[in-house]
């Protein structure tokens, strides 16, 4: 059975492979941008006001900090409770161009032993769940192997 | 602009404490409505009032009483008998009690009550926190849990391993946070855990999330605090001419662009259009009370933080400019935010010795400056306290901070 590939939620990233970014959007008038996306307003309270563009954002980054959870987040994080809790490890990603912190998780397998602020990441996609007939998509952050 | 506490017209922009009372801290398996009452009554009897005096009730509302946002006040004013008050409830996450206590404050500056009551309780569920139930893919707490997983004390974790990666602080600077704080614990009849925890079985417990251990992280608790809160002049008439005072509330939001990752946000705002202000939010929070009080870190006895981890503990140090950036670690080395010290923090055995509920802590916090400026915090007296402070901030951006003094 062949289960349909959807993101966790809409319109947060877009494209496959090389051409895959998380995507927000960028105020016309001032430049600021937004993620997750504004669509209706820019938040700059010193802007009078833009068309919001998408804008997809760097791939590349810098660790801001990094952790990870030991122990089983509840609902509406999607676990199996049958199976032994796997601990993953959340990433705090400083993007230059956009000027903003991103939080995701890391590609599954690298530990918080792998990494170190200042050292530089890139966005992939990623599976966050199934479920029935659903694979649920996200994204995650991977070590370029550059470090700070 | 500094508030004059008292213009030289007889005005003035101070309130006064009559009462504070407190159910303990614990799991005690009943309603937050028990507890708030006991609270409340506390506070009455501490004030020398019956309830019956009360103007105002101002109820901090906790999300986990069966009903979103749970109208508080009016619930506490039902257990205490209808008597026709005046009636606010306010939610603002952890900083709940601070609205509580700035809206108190504001009704009696006004001069729409005489005597206003504030209370706040909790009855907290077991382990993470987490967002209400379905499918809300419009609410920040529910998508960060959804995507991410990432539970309260992952976001702790990150700011932990940012400060020992930018300021060099260690685990072991973390425990000896748990470890001042749980010595305080043990001399407070209120707090949940009252036992003397070292450095050893802060290392020994089980990792959270990483750098931080069980030890470092505050747990969630039931209990209730609460506050009668007056005019000077009210205070004089009521034979109290010399009360503790709140002399400054702090309920700031952010500056754009925050560019601290906070609860529950997935990501900061972006600095490309604005350059930052040079103070972060946290820092924001305690200098508009210091405006407002018009006092500086350099005249405060004690302070009172939200250690929602041991290492947030020290992120205050250098928020409320006890210390300069990044000496918070060298300041508690030093010992001067412990008892006896030049600072002592959180004398009441903080967070750590309390756990978390949620919209009592606030208002806690102002109890335990009561008490020490009262000189009658016991065991745990602040020698010669004039004035405190307490800090804490509120999921989605709300400030709080009080300053008391006598």
């Amino acid at each position: 059975m062949s289960r349909t590939r959807t993101p966790v939620v809409a319109d947060w990233f877009t494209g496959e492979g090389e051409d895959f970014r998380l995507l927000g959007t960028r105020c016309s008038a001032c430049a600021s941008v937004f993620f997750p996306c504004e669509d209706s307003f820019c938040r700059n309270p010193g802007c009078a006001g833009g068309e919001l563009v998408a804008a997809p954002l760097s791939r590349r980054g810098r660790v801001w900090s990094y952790t990870d959870s030991r122990y089983r987040p509840p609902a509406p994080y999607v676990s199996d409770p049958e199976l032994p809790w796997q601990p993953y490890t959340l990433i705090a990603v400083e993007l230059a161009a956009e000027r903003l912190v991103v939080l995701g998780q890391a590609v599954p397998g690298t530990s918080v032993d792998d990494l170190e602020v200042g050292m530089e990441v890139e966005v992939v996609p990623g599976v966050l769940d199934e479920d029935g007939d659903t694979t649920w998509t996200t994204w995650h952050w991977r070590p370029t192997g550059v470090t700070a | 602009m500094a508030l004059a506490a008292d213009g030289g017209d007889g005005m003035t922009d101070d309130v006064a404490v009559l009462g504070a009372g407190m159910h303990p801290w614990g799991k005690w398996g009943r309603s937050f409505v028990e507890y708030g009452t006991v609270a409340a009554r506390a506070a009455l009897a501490d004030a020398g009032l019956d309830w019956r005096d009360v103007d105002s009730i101002v109820g901090a509302d906790t999300v986990r009483g069966g009903y979103p946002g749970y109208v508080a006040g009016a619930t506490f004013a039902k257990a205490l008998g209808w008597q026709g008050a005046r009636v606010t409830s306010v939610y603002a996450a952890c900083a709940s009690g601070a609205q509580a206590v700035g809206t108190a404050r504001a009704q009696i500056l006004a001069g729409l009550a005489d005597v206003v009551l504030v209370v706040g309780a909790d009855a907290a569920p077991k382990g993470f926190f987490r967002p209400a139930g379905g499918d809300r893919q419009d609410d920040p707490d529910w998508l960060r849990f959804r995507v991410l997983g990432a539970t309260n004390p992952t976001y702790f974790g990150l700011y932990a391993r940012r400060r020992m990666a930018v300021h060099g602080d260690s685990l072991e600077d973390f425990a000896q946070v748990k470890v001042k704080n749980a010595a305080a614990g043990a001399l407070n009849p209120n707090a949940r855990y009252r036992k003397v925890v070292t450095a050893e079985d802060v290392a020994a417990s089980a990792v959270v999330a990483d750098p931080l251990r069980l030890l470092d992280i505050c747990a969630t608790s039931d209990g209730a605090a609460a506050l009668v809160l007056c005019g000077m002049d009210f205070a004089r008439r009521h034979g109290v001419p010399d009360p503790v005072r709140i002399r400054a509330v702090s309920t700031v939001t952010p500056t754009y662009p925050n560019t601290v990752l906070d609860l529950p946000d997935i990501a900061t705002d972006s600095a490309v259009a604005v350059e930052p202000a040079g103070v972060g939010f946290r820092a924001s929070i305690a200098r508009a009370a210091y405006e407002e009080a018009g006092i500086g870190p350099d005249e405060l006895s004690l302070a009172e933080v939200y250690d929602l981890s041991t290492a947030l503990e020290l992120q205050w140090y250098e928020d409320l400019g006890l210390c300069g950036e990044g000496e918070a670690a060298k300041l508690l080395r030093e010992g001067a935010t412990a008892p006896g010290g030049r600072i002592p923090v959180n004398s009441s055995g903080g967070l750590a010795s309390f756990g978390e509920a949620v919209p009592a802590q606030a208002i806690a916090q102002v109890c335990e400056l009561t008490w020490q400026l009262r000189g009658t915090a016991g065991d745990r007296q602040v020698a010669g306290a004039r004035a405190g402070i307490t800090a804490n901030q509120g999921l989605f951006g709300h400030g709080s901070s009080v300053i008391a003094v006598r």
